[in-house]
């Protein structure tokens, strides 16, 4: 996998500019954390990363037919099912049961809330199971979406602990308010700011402490 | 239903019968309940009952498998649901004696209630259970999506459980209205040895103790074999829901 890129990128929503000619060079096997105010187009940025959303303007590089992973704003877990299943179903081979119980067991689920279903558990243990459902995953390219939010700082601690060591080496794209976890994940950092004025596209915005393309680069 | 509210019913039935004073208009339950028995006696009350309900049951799982099938076609490709909708609004709103008489000209009259239930129960299931999977949470079809889950895993674990609570309203209110419009068939068409038939039968020779007590078998026939089927559908909803514990 060679460096991953957004050039130019422009996205509106019912003609309010999220994104406005954002510009970004990130490279494989590293982490990046996205940072910036509320509504400035984070999670629209990670969207259109993972494919879920086509860009207004500008070009999308390398991340097609990458196998992604991600861990969503909201926990996106299988309701039926249990927090094991829940992470088996997410894999293309699903891993043995002790490898998933070990896996929870390292965010702190242990194996009795492990078989239960998913939608009796609480906010952080369904988050937990989000986290790992997402690290246990095959994938290329791992999208983090405020994975730790609604986490006390204990558990958060050591959901972090397991994020870092599971994806060491690979490539994370990680949302956050946060600096204490960019600094955790220890990678660059790329900080968002509002588009300069409503509506338009061509305003290039700065892609941060990543690496990050000029405009005529693009 | 509570055991006090049918006999409520028992007793407004009763006083009402002692108060016309007829029975060819309207016989008491106790001479109802004594036709019941004389009719179940006779080994024709049994074969009429089974020829009606495998014909009827019949219709309604083949609209059941149908309409799921085809309601999961229109959903994966728009223009199959374009090309049926005209055919479900016509079959919706045809009266059942209109689908009946049609049908006589087209199918013997011994599997009309297969298809008259069929006509009846299809639309039900297939409107349902489309809108079922029409409102499928997107968020977790995107989740889907994005770990590349195969088709198999996404239909057992995200449209089976979203659309089961609609394929479950659809099975209720379609397993009423196969019976109604069954034996309502039946009795236009008339094929040998049916419920719908021997209805007839007692109407045309004013027998109404033998009218009561055919209604009543309908309804005591539609009830059980409703609540049979409704425990099935509970069953599978319960596997669906305890996948987990499987599959953990």
């Amino acid at each position: 996998m060679t460096g991953l890129g957004l050039c130019g990128v422009c996205k509106s929503y019912g003609g309010n500019a999220v994104l406005s000619g954002f510009t970004g060079a990130y490279g494989a096997g590293e982490a990046h954390c996205l940072m910036g105010p509320s509504g400035v187009g984070k999670t629209t940025l990670l969207r259109i990363m993972m494919g879920l959303e086509l860009p207004d303007r500008g070009e999308v590089v390398g991340f097609g037919g990458l196998k992604k992973s991600a861990v969503f704003q909201e926990d996106r877990l299988l309701e039926g099912l249990s927090a094991a299943a829940n992470v088996s179903a997410a894999c293309r081979r699903p891993p043995g049961a002790g490898a998933v119980m070990e896996s929870l067991a390292a965010v702190g689920i242990g194996p009795d809330s492990c078989s239960q279903p998913v939608r009796s558990m609480s906010g952080g243990q369904r988050r937990r199971v989000a986290i790992v459902r997402a690290l246990e995953a095959e994938y290329d390219a791992l999208f983090l979406d405020e994975p730790f939010k609604g986490l006390d700082e204990a558990t958060k601690a050591m959901a972090l602990r397991y994020v870092r060591a599971r994806s060491a080496g690979r490539t994370v794209f990680l949302v956050t308010h946060d600096e204490s976890e960019c600094v955790a994940m220890g990678g660059t950092v790329t900080y968002l700011s509002p588009p300069p004025g409503a509506g338009g596209c061509g305003n290039v915005r700065r892609a941060g402490s990543g690496r990050p393309w000029g405009s005529k680069q693009c | 239903m509570k055991a006090w509210a049918v006999a409520a019913w028992l007793l407004i039935w009763h006083g009402l019968s002692a108060y016309v004073g007829q029975g060819i208009i309207l016989p008491s339950p106790a001479s109802v309940a004594e036709r019941l028995v004389g009719l179940a006696s006779e080994p024709s009350y049994w074969f009429s009952v089974l020829f009606s309900l495998s014909r009827i049951v019949a219709g309604f799982v083949l609209a059941s498998a149908i309409g799921v099938a085809a309601a999961s076609l229109s959903s994966w490709r728009r223009r199959v649901g374009d090309f049926l909708a005209p055919a479900i609004a016509a079959v919706k709103s045809t009266p059942v004696a209109s689908v009946t008489v049609l049908a006589l000209l087209w199918i013997p009259s011994r599997n009309l209630s297969v298809f008259v239930s069929f006509v009846t129960v299809f639309p039900i299931v297939y409107s349902n259970v489309r809108k079922g999977l029409s409102e499928t949470d997107s968020k977790l079809l995107e989740m889907a999506w994005v770990f590349s889950m195969p088709a198999r895993r996404k239909a057992t674990y995200i449209y089976l459980p979203q659309t089961l609570p609609y394929y479950q309203a659809a099975c209720l209110a379609g397993l009423g209205m196969c019976w109604k419009a069954g034996v309502a068939a039946e009795v236009i068409g008339l094929p040998d040895g049916s419920v719908g038939e021997r209805l007839y039968l007692a109407k045309l020779y004013f027998a109404t103790p033998d009218m009561f007590a055919w209604t009543l078998t309908v309804i005591a026939a539609s009830v059980a074999f409703e609540r049979l089927f409704m425990a099935l559908v509970r069953l599978l909803a319960a596997k669906v829901g305890g996948a987990g514990k499987a599959a953990a």
